[in-house]
């Protein structure tokens, strides 16, 4: 590219977009970008972050239609663009990479294939040299095995392969302007710093302009020169980086900036003696067929203390919820609760012992049967447990309702109603239905908007220091651990590599796996990446090396 | 007319009269119908005119009051079976999704060498040795054609079972009873509603057909099947008598498709689909 470095490449003026059933999503939006600029788009779900970002390449998704403004990229008007001319607009001078990069590839080509459609089918370049291109891009990348790795297809790469990938196919193009729609929620935290280093590289390497929609302001922190807060589907502020994080002016980016640093801040928990034992998880193993996905673990829940389980994915942390429910059986070990042990199938398991321990899921959306209203949703329990019935069942769910923090109207309402979060308490609620003594929560949060999560969070506590309920606590997010575990088991690879007390495990890590976790938790400023990558460097010298 | 937040389409609106009209000549056959359904009122095939408003069938019958007759017996039998064929189905099929792995292999296994037969030849076959009365049809028939509702059925609570909520109630302790009509069946309700429509349609056809083999049901009570059959002769001496039973069968399962048709895109469309292009 010719052009000089800070030339104006992309202004949005009044961007519209609106659904078909007249919602408007995003309205009244200007945006400017220079070359080699990055701009980071924050908002929780539903803001409309997405749909401004997808507007540069001239596509609404289904149902949505840009319904006014302008998109001028480098000067041109782009919705005066017939189909031929966006046709030829989108990879080559507007690339996409899309949040799901396991999602995204088509399991049936190669990724090689895949990467050198663009420039072939656009004709900007024969198929030799758009592979030799690719292969510089998967090395630029840091992919392994460059020159072979093409010849893999999508289930043989990694998640955080895949989404290195899929840069390297936006990049073929050598486009002007990058859309990152979310590329390293889906992302483990080790995998994460490794794609956002070299997405980083990438863009200053070509000069390449970015839009770089996320919710995660420590990770925007690390790349973005401007971050733009959007909320409703419109503009709330917008300001260079520094500026966001260290001086907000509005209430809302005051508020996210808050929930970030209360997640970044030291273990809030006290952690007192340890009561009677709730829960002993004793040399439990898990197997789906010949693989072992749980390996020998054991530990103990105590009364009205939460137990954080903490791993990245695929370190079995989930089977372990599920068999400690009885949904899956354990190939060995045992679980026990109080005195009694629990048969590895709940089919097998008293009345008394499945009321006692209660999930939560992941995904309130589906966790909540879109045909029954709450009433029903929270009276069966109620009535299946207690044995109730009437005017009693009726008293029971508005209690429930006021436990959580819902209003008593919303009996009459169906799942579809709810906002996430709101679903999310009605799940919590229906769990404390049974009056439980141990409640597994299988990353309640993980789903829910920054904001949102740290009430759900709040509740859980508050409803902690109420009832005296044990939790254990799966999750992926550290942030989350420090807020409200008052010990942790960390998980690798279907093993315990570290159990304790939370403020030891976090202040002296006991082994490297866990200071590794520990580190890769990005941190609400804009030098942290370059010292997380300096760090990198000293481990990968040798972890003696690393500072304590 | 909005209905589920979408217009109502042209097309609903015409197949909506023809069951409506469809389910008046059921109720009030007797009523309506100028003369008693095997009353020999003038000569073979007579052509239509003021006193038989479609002329006569084969011996001199008034076509007009076999057709509201045959009506009423083709209709209403396809509608029983129709309903006892989804009962079926859809029970079997709600069983083997969400009880466990061996009933799911014995019912699929059963019905898959049912559905290996011809439903038409294993039909003759099952007439041929028990007979034909109209209970026996009407039992053969939803047994055969809820093979094909249970693939179905099968397919769409598979999908639901694996829903956390259907979990969430096993976890409980539920029975079968409240996991099946609590649980999933509401949640499986468009699909299978979609699919009685079209069920409605098979089932229709192949009574006409069973007639039209002389399988069905048994003269002198009227249907459309086996009026067809009976004035085919008229074709060969250029009259039109069979046309008018023929018609009949095709207005009624255009209709009833017409009506699934829009009830399966209130179902099938995400709202607003099409995205800018």
């Amino acid at each position: 590219m010719s052009a000089a470095k800070n030339d104006m490449l992309l202004q949005i003026r009044g961007l519209r977009i609106e659904a078909s059933n007249g919602a408007v999503l995003t309205d009244g939006i200007d945006l400017d970008l220079r070359r080699g600029e990055v701009l980071g788009l924050i908002g929780e779900s539903g803001a409309g972050k997405s749909t401004l970002g997808l507007a540069p390449l001239v596509y609404a998704r289904a149902g949505c239609s840009i319904t006014g403004g302008e998109i001028l990229l480098a000067g041109q008007d782009l919705r005066k663009l017939d189909t031929n001319g966006r046709r030829s607009l989108r990879g080559v001078r507007v690339a996409y990479v899309a949040q799901s990069a396991a999602a995204a590839f088509n399991p049936s080509m190669t990724l090689m294939a895949q990467v050198c459609e663009g420039p072939i089918r656009h004709g900007l370049m024969n198929r030799r040299e758009a592979e030799a291109k690719a292969i510089e891009l998967f090395a630029a990348l840091d992919l392994p095995e460059p020159k072979t790795f093409g010849q893999r297809y999508p289930h043989e790469a990694s998640g955080g392969q895949l989404q290195r990938a899929m840069a390297a196919m936006a990049m073929s193009c050598q486009p002007d302007l990058l859309v990152l729609d979310e590329p390293t929620t889906a992302l483990d935290v080790t995998t994460q710093i490794e794609v956002l280093a070299k997405l980083r590289e990438l863009i200053h390497e070509h000069n390449t302009a970015a839009l770089y929609v996320t919710h995660d302001l420590s990770v925007v922190a690390q790349i973005a020169d401007r971050i733009m807060v959007l909320r409703h589907g419109k503009m709330v502020e917008t300001g260079t980086t520094n500026d966001i994080l260290m001086t907000p002016r509005e209430a809302y980016t005051t508020a996210l900036v808050a929930e970030r640093k209360a997640a970044m801040s030291g273990h809030g928990v006290a952690e007192a003696a340890r009561g009677e034992t709730v829960l002993t998880v004793d040399d439990v193993t898990i197997k789906y067929g010949p693989v072992t996905a749980v390996k020998n673990i054991s530990f103990t829940v105590s009364r009205g203390e939460t137990v954080a389980v903490v791993g990245e994915s695929g370190s079995g942390k989930s089977t372990l919820a599920y068999a400690a429910i009885g949904q899956i059986e354990a190939a060995g070990g045992a679980f026990r609760f109080g005195q009694a042990a629990l048969p590895p199938s709940f089919k097998k398991r008293s009345l008394e012992q499945r009321q006692r321990i209660q999930l939560i899921y992941q995904l309130p959306d589906i966790a909540l049967n879109p045909r029954q209203k709450i009433s029903d949703i929270l009276g069966r329990p109620v009535a299946f447990f207690e044995k109730l019935s009437g005017a009693a069942v009726k008293a029971r769910v508005a209690e429930l309702l006021t436990l959580v923090g819902l209003p008593l109207d919303y009996t009459e309402r169906f799942p579809g109603q709810l906002s996430g979060g709101q679903k999310q308490r009605i799940c919590i609620a229906r769990a404390l239905a049974a009056r439980p003594e141990l409640v597994i929560c299988d990353e309640v949060t993980s789903a829910l908007d920054p904001l949102v999560a740290e009430d759900i969070l709040k509740l859980l506590k508050q409803l902690q220091d109420e009832l005296g309920v044990s939790y254990l606590f799966i999750t992926h997010d550290l942030g989350t651990v420090k807020r409200i575990a008052h010990r942790v088991v960390v998980m690798l690879k279907g093993q315990m590599v570290a159990e304790g007390a939370t403020s030891d495990i976090f202040e002296t890590p006991p082994d490297d796996y866990t200071r590794k976790l520990l580190l890769s938790v990005p941190e609400m400023r804009t030098d942290w990446l370059d010292e997380a990558l300096t760090r990198r460097d000293i481990w990968r010298a040798g972890p003696a090396a690393l500072p304590a | 007319m909005k209905i589920a937040g979408r217009k109502v389409p042209f097309t609903a609106y015409i197949g909506g009269v023809i069951v409506v009209l469809a389910l008046i000549m059921i109720l009030f056959a007797p009523w309506i119908a100028p003369y008693p359904q095997t009353k020999i009122v003038g000569g073979v095939w007579d052509t239509p005119n003021p006193h038989d408003w479609l002329g006569t069938d084969s011996i001199g019958r008034d076509m007009l009051s076999r057709l509201i007759y045959g009506g009423r017996t083709s209709v209403s039998i396809a509608l029983i079976a129709t309903c006892l064929t989804m009962i079926i189905g859809v029970g079997l099929g709600f069983v083997a999704a969400s009880t466990s792995k061996l009933v799911d292999n014995i019912i699929s296994r059963v019905v898959d060498i049912l559905l290996a037969m011809p439903i038409l030849i294993f039909g003759l076959m099952v007439f041929a040795v028990l007979g034909t009365s109209i209970p026996i049809m009407i039992i053969t028939i939803s047994v055969l054609e809820s093979t094909r509702v249970f693939r179905l059925a099968r397919a769409v609570a598979m999908n639901i079972t694996v829903m956390d909520y259907v979990q969430v109630a096993r976890l409980r302790g539920e029975g079968i009873g409240w996991v099946i009509f609590r649980e999933i069946l509401p949640n499986a309700l468009p699909p299978l509603v979609a699919e009685f429509g079209l069920r409605f349609c098979f089932t229709f056809l192949f009574i006409a057909s069973l007639s039209f083999l002389g399988l069905g049901i048994q003269p002198p009570a009227a249907d459309w099947g086996s009026m067809v059959h009976d004035n085919a002769q008229a074709i060969a001496f250029g009259g039109y008598a069979p046309l008018f039973p023929a018609g009949a069968i095709a207005i009624v399962t255009i209709g009833v498709n017409l009506v699934v048709d829009w009830l399966l895109s209130i179902h099938a469309l995400p709202a607003g689909a099409g995205a800018e292009i």
